[in-house]
């Protein structure tokens, strides 16, 4: 019992971590139809931003957190000013490959700079952050992880429901003419969605880092997740890809932890493709509304 | 001639590069009023409307002649961010409601032009136009009745503070009733904020009941205007717009077969 609990809860915490990487996924999806595949560069590229700030900037914790979260947001809008507002207007298709050419890219860069070994944080989280719950034990970083999870999904479901910039994004989502003609300014939505996703995708990577340790590759192929977290979700439900995380998470961390550990990248999948079957949209995928 | 607000002259515009729809259309204007464009369909009016509001490019249109001014800025092929922010705001035809948002913050998106200032007051004021919104406020607009969006729709786009309206066949697939109710309340925002109107139509009747001025499009062009009066006097646009022949009582539809007049600006 008490392993299926800890389980649970290292299920639950690194769910919510692919979620809200995913979330940064969907927005881009729902803004302007673009699947990103330079997803899991983008947090690859948080965590070595994150790495280089601790390691060598010797700065802080904190202060290097909130600096590759700002970096990375900047990085997101920069992202969208030279490489996707040139090709606004072209088919969708060139897009998406463009952010494949984007992942090549900087998957290279960071193998030129940081090169492909395994570099770990140095053990910065204050003990305090360890809590035992009878004979559950969750590690500082679990912890962690469920407190800047939890933040980030207040934060983003306030903006969204809230402020005026979150409306005007979801309503160029909803319908981009009409959003147009009131004079949303829908190319500063589409910058926005890059950086906000860029943000929060490169905050997946530093959590990641922390649990898995840092490199390259290892930290692409989590970005990679993504796709059956969007897909379980449904491609455009931001709430959909929070409970898809979940979904993900728990079943990864009970395989590994029940059947086998090399397992644990295989089984997410094939639940994937029988949900599928039965959902076709994904489980939160918008339905559309039809007025009869 | 009052003070002239936006300024059409001799434009054309051409989709895809190849496809000419407008050409050399000029109209005028006055601060105050309300104009009406009517005509067929395929005339004009839409693309003459999306000219004006800058909505042509994401359609592969473009302005290829003329120009139009707005207060004295030149506002042909700008950008729809630039010329809703000079007040000149489109209401699209077929109603577009942001289907996924609430009725409230539908209308919150009509702030977008001037964001972060505080837009309470504006929607009170929509409310009060178009009571039967307020009980909608908290639905999804997905979910409400063709009367209930296009009533949302004229809203949302008041809460730009627009000088100059722009209204696509707001009377599209509405009830009669409906239809006259909107038109009540269009005639009251411009009688009670002094907007200006621009009002496209295949309701020719009610148009032209509201209207001050009015233009009849065919074929990309101009054929007539003149004011309301003037034009449901003309015994064309009673044939052809009001259905009535000349004389002024309702013709059976046998005889506008048998017999099709001539019109005679082509």
């Amino acid at each position: 019992m008490e392993f299926f609990l800890q389980l649970l809860v290292n299920g639950v915490c690194v769910g919510l971590l692919y979620g809200i990487s995913a979330m940064g996924f969907v927005m881009i999806f729902k803004a302007s139809s673009v699947l990103n595949f330079a997803h899991g560069e983008l947090l690859a590229l948080g965590a070595f931003f994150f790495l280089s700030l601790v390691t060598w900037g010797k700065l802080p914790m904190a202060v290097s957190f909130l600096l590759t979260l700002a970096g990375c947001f900047v990085l997101g809008f920069l992202i969208e000013k030279f490489f996707l507002r040139p090709l606004i207007g072209e088919k969708l298709i060139f897009v998406i490959m463009l952010t494949v050419g984007l992942a090549a890219m900087f998957k290279g860069l960071i193998l030129l700079i940081w090169g492909g070994n395994l570099h770990t944080y140095p053990d910065f989280l204050p003990p305090s952050l360890e809590i035992q719950l009878g004979a559950i034990y969750i590690a500082p970083v679990y912890s962690a992880t469920l407190v800047i999870s939890v933040i980030f999904l207040v934060l983003f479901g306030l903006f969204f429901k809230k402020s005026s910039q979150g409306i005007y994004m979801r309503s160029v989502a909803d319908n981009q003419k009409a959003a147009l003609s009131l004079g949303v300014h829908v190319r500063r939505v589409f910058a926005l969605s890059w950086a906000i996703a860029a943000m929060v995708a490169c905050m997946s990577g530093i959590v990641l880092g922390i649990i898995n340790g840092v490199n390259v590759h290892d930290l692409s192929a989590i970005g990679l997740k993504v796709f059956p977290v969007v897909i379980l979700g449904g491609l455009d439900s931001i709430g959909g890809a929070i409970i898809g995380g979940i979904i993900i998470g728990l079943l990864e961390t009970f395989t590994g932890g029940y059947l086998s550990p090399s397992l644990r990248d295989v089984v997410p999948y094939i639940v994937l493709v029988f949900i599928l079957m039965v959902k076709p949209y994904g489980l939160f995928g918008l339905v559309e509304i039809e007025r009869v | 001639m009052g003070d002239i607000l936006l300024q059409l002259n001799n434009i054309s515009v051409v989709y895809s590069n190849v496809i000419q729809v407008l050409k050399g259309v000029s109209l005028t204007v006055e601060r105050g009023n309300i104009v009406s464009l009517l005509g067929s369909n395929g005339a004009g009016k839409t693309t003459t409307l999306k000219a004006i509001s800058g909505l042509l490019k994401p359609e592969n249109g473009e302005v290829t002649d003329g120009d139009i001014i707005c207060n004295g800025v030149n506002i042909q092929n700008q950008s729809p961010e630039f010329i809703t922010r000079q007040g000149i705001i489109q209401v699209l035809e077929g109603r577009q409601p942001f289907k996924y948002l609430t009725i409230e913050e539908n209308l919150r998106v009509g702030t977008a032009t001037r964001p972060g200032k505080p837009y309470k007051q504006d929607m009170e004021l929509v409310y009060h136009y178009f009571p039967a919104l307020v009980q909608r406020r908290k639905a999804l607009a997905g979910y409400c009745s063709g009367g209930e969006l296009q009533m949302l729709v004229i809203g949302r786009a008041l809460m730009a503070h627009p000088q100059l309206l722009m209204l696509d066949e707001p009377s599209l697939g509405l009830a009669p009733l409906v239809v006259q109710e909107i038109f009540r309340i269009i005639k009251k925002i411009n009688e009670e904020h002094a907007t200006t109107i621009v009002l496209v139509e295949q309701n020719a009747n009610m148009a032209l009941q509201v209207a001050h001025y009015g233009y009849v499009m065919e074929n990309g062009k101009i054929v007539m205007e003149g004011t309301s009066k003037e034009l449901s006097d003309n015994p064309d646009v009673k044939e052809f717009y009001l259905g009535m022949a000349a004389s002024g009582i309702a013709k059976s539809y046998k005889d506008v077969k048998s017999y099709r007049r001539r019109k005679r600006w082509l």
